[in-house]
């Protein structure tokens, strides 16, 4: 067999390996096995590769091998941040995900142009190039600002900003970027060509920041999902400029799962793609309801308590707010007293509470409760008039009512979590400020509501502590 | 722009051993293999649980790290200007922190992932 059979068959073994992984992935109890499916296909992959760069006289290996090893270095710290901070770690990852396809692009061009090499830039190869520097440097960037926003470090504006003819702008920046593209796909070899290369890459760059300045936070979870699409899809452009099918499959299994993702929580909002992408949620300014100043009823941990300890089923629907304040772990210690009385408890995960999908569930895992309490909102909605108690640790857009019944509300028609059918309410907010979209919610305002005020890390563990001094319950 | 002009004739075996393929690059035969991945992919991944969404992301970022396939081929290529190999060196760093970082922090979170009562850990 040839050395470039090996490396085929290599390839395909790690294809394979690539798909069971994904596959292993949708029930918690093998998913750890899909982890270890794709570090295999992934060593596979990178052995196949040094093999096969071996067999046609490759070099540099120490240099490839000091890569690994700075790679592995700043990888493993990034492994382990806290939880909370998976979603900036992950636009990160993606922004080095594009950064990588970029450069790759970058030295195949240069390379064939240097070399004068008019069958290797072929349209096709030219097509493919194109797009993967377009998607590879955008993403790039886009990325870094989208982690940058998460992070909430200081010179990234945390707000969408917007500016007038913001839309036009950017739109005619992709056009001439576009335009660039195509004059390249033309003529590769033009003596101008590499200066029109290099104002793709710029353009793509800028394009990157500017996408991502008009984005709030509300709407990371599906920003987030479409980098992750931009990525894999700058990996299959690879793919075809380096005629590699292992690249092709496993960027177009990345892909679609950015695509997936960026449906659901697109659906979970009510939203279009482009809405998400050109709308700048949160920043119409909203014709509040000014002269009729409703009042919030707050009440005391004492009595939240007494009411959570006597209920049968309590339903928590957790929110950002609670990844903020870190108060899962507290969640959890409530979760146990409540139990030990006997008392049911679930917890309603919205598609997009929080900043990335899924974000909820994972640090409600951290705190060991066990993921069969934790339940989707179709399926919560459907109990929810049976819910003595719904508590609100955090979350405020996905239970405004208002999605329900308010036409002019910007968030109407999306699905909500129907807290407002629990027989009480007990919402734990920071401030009296509106939430992420600018608008009142309702839902405070109910008979059955009452609002506990102050951080949620401390308002549960005050919880917790009342039904703990509280002993045994009655 | 003379970027590079000693190395015309690698410009054919390159072809061949980039690519890691047969001097001609059969097109069509590429887009089948995207079209139908891309296909796999949406019906495996519309599958995966609710609840794992965000380990879901962290893999499939250290799944696309297999552009580090095209780094190395980047980076090693004999008699490639130095320029050109420091790009793929650069790649290569990018996407092996992806691989590193994205399994380790999966796999770390799906420990975590336990049933009522079940299995502890």
């Amino acid at each position: 067999m040839s050395a470039e059979n090996i490396v085929q068959l290599l390839y395909l073994i790690s294809t394979a390996l690539f798909i069971m992984s994904l596959k292993w992935m949708s029930d918690p109890a093998t998913a750890r096995k899909g982890v270890f499916s794709g570090v295999a296909a992934m060593l596979l992959a990178v052995a196949g590769t040094l093999a096969g760069v071996a067999a046609t006289g490759g070099t540099h290996y120490w240099w490839i091998l000091g890569a690994f090893a700075v790679g592995s270095a700043i990888g493993y710290p990034l492994a382990q941040v806290p939880l909370t901070a998976v979603p900036q770690r992950t636009a990160l990852s993606h922004a080095f995900g594009g950064l990588a396809a970029g450069l790759v692009g970058t030295a195949k061009y240069f390379l064939y142009f240097g070399q004068g090499n008019a069958a290797s830039l072929s349209p096709f190869i030219m097509v493919a190039l194109v797009a993967e520097i377009l998607l590879g440097y955008l993403t790039f960037t886009g990325s870094l600002m989208a982690a940058g926003k998460l992070q909430e470090v200081a010179w990234i504006p945390q707000r969408p900003v917007t500016y007038p003819l913001q839309n036009v702008g950017n739109i005619g920046l992709l056009i001439v970027a576009i335009g660039l593209g195509l004059g390249l796909i033309l003529n590769p070899l033009a003596h101008w060509a590499p200066y029109a290369f290099l104002g793709v890459i710029v353009l793509s760059l800028a394009f990157g920041v500017l996408m991502i300045l008009p984005i709030g936070g509300a709407d990371m979870p599906t920003v987030i999902s479409i980098l992750n699409a931009y990525a894999g899809l700058s990996a299959v452009a690879m793919g075809f400029v380096l005629n590699n099918k292992l690249l092709i499959i496993a960027g177009a299994l990345d892909g679609s799962s950015g695509l997936i993702l960026s449906i659901i929580m697109c659906k979970a909002m009510n939203r279009s793609f482009a809405n998400v992408l050109f709308g700048a949620f949160g920043q119409t300014p909203q014709a509040s309801a000014a002269g009729e100043s409703k009042a919030y009823k707050s009440d005391t941990t004492e009595s939240a308590a007494q009411v959570l300890g006597q209920a049968n089923l309590v339903v928590i629907v957790p929110g950002y707010g609670m990844a903020v304040a870190q108060a899962q772990h507290k969640v959890r210690e409530l979760y146990d007293l409540l139990r030990k009385r006997g008392v049911t408890v679930k917890f309603a995960i919205h598609p997009v509470a929080g900043r990335m999908p899924g974000h909820m569930n994972v640090l409600l895992a951290e705190a060991e409760i066990p993921y069969d309490d934790l339940v989707e909102m179709d399926v919560i909605n459907g109990d929810m008039p049976q819910a003595d108690v719904a508590l609100i640790i955090g979350a405020n857009d996905v239970v405004n009512p208002a999605a329900r019944s308010d036409k002019s509300s910007p968030i109407f028609g999306m699905p909500i979590i129907d807290a407002d059918r629990a027989k009480t309410v007990y919402a734990i907010k920071r401030s009296k400020n509106p939430g992420f979209a600018g608008i009142d919610n309702e839902l405070y305002f109910l008979d059955k509501t009452f609002m506990l005020f102050g951080d949620a890390k401390s308002v549960v563990g005050e919880l917790a502590k009342q039904l703990a001094d509280d002993g045994g319950g009655h | 722009m003379h970027l590079s002009e000693n190395a015309t004739a690698v410009a054919q075996v390159d072809a061949s051993h980039a690519s890691g393929g047969h001097g001609q690059i059969d097109f069509m035969g590429a887009l089948f293999v995207f079209m139908l991945a891309s296909f796999i992919g949406v019906m495996v991944i519309q599958r995966v649980s609710r609840l794992l969404h965000t380990p879901l992301m962290s893999l499939t970022n250290a799944i696309s790290a297999i552009a580090v396939v095209g780094a190395i081929i980047v980076a090693a290529g004999k008699d490639y200007p130095p320029y050109i190999m420091a790009l793929g060196i650069i790649a290569i760093v990018c996407s092996t922190t992806n691989i590193v970082s994205g399994f380790l922090i999966t796999d770390r979170m799906l420990k975590m992932f336990k049933k009522q009562g079940g299995a502890g850990k």
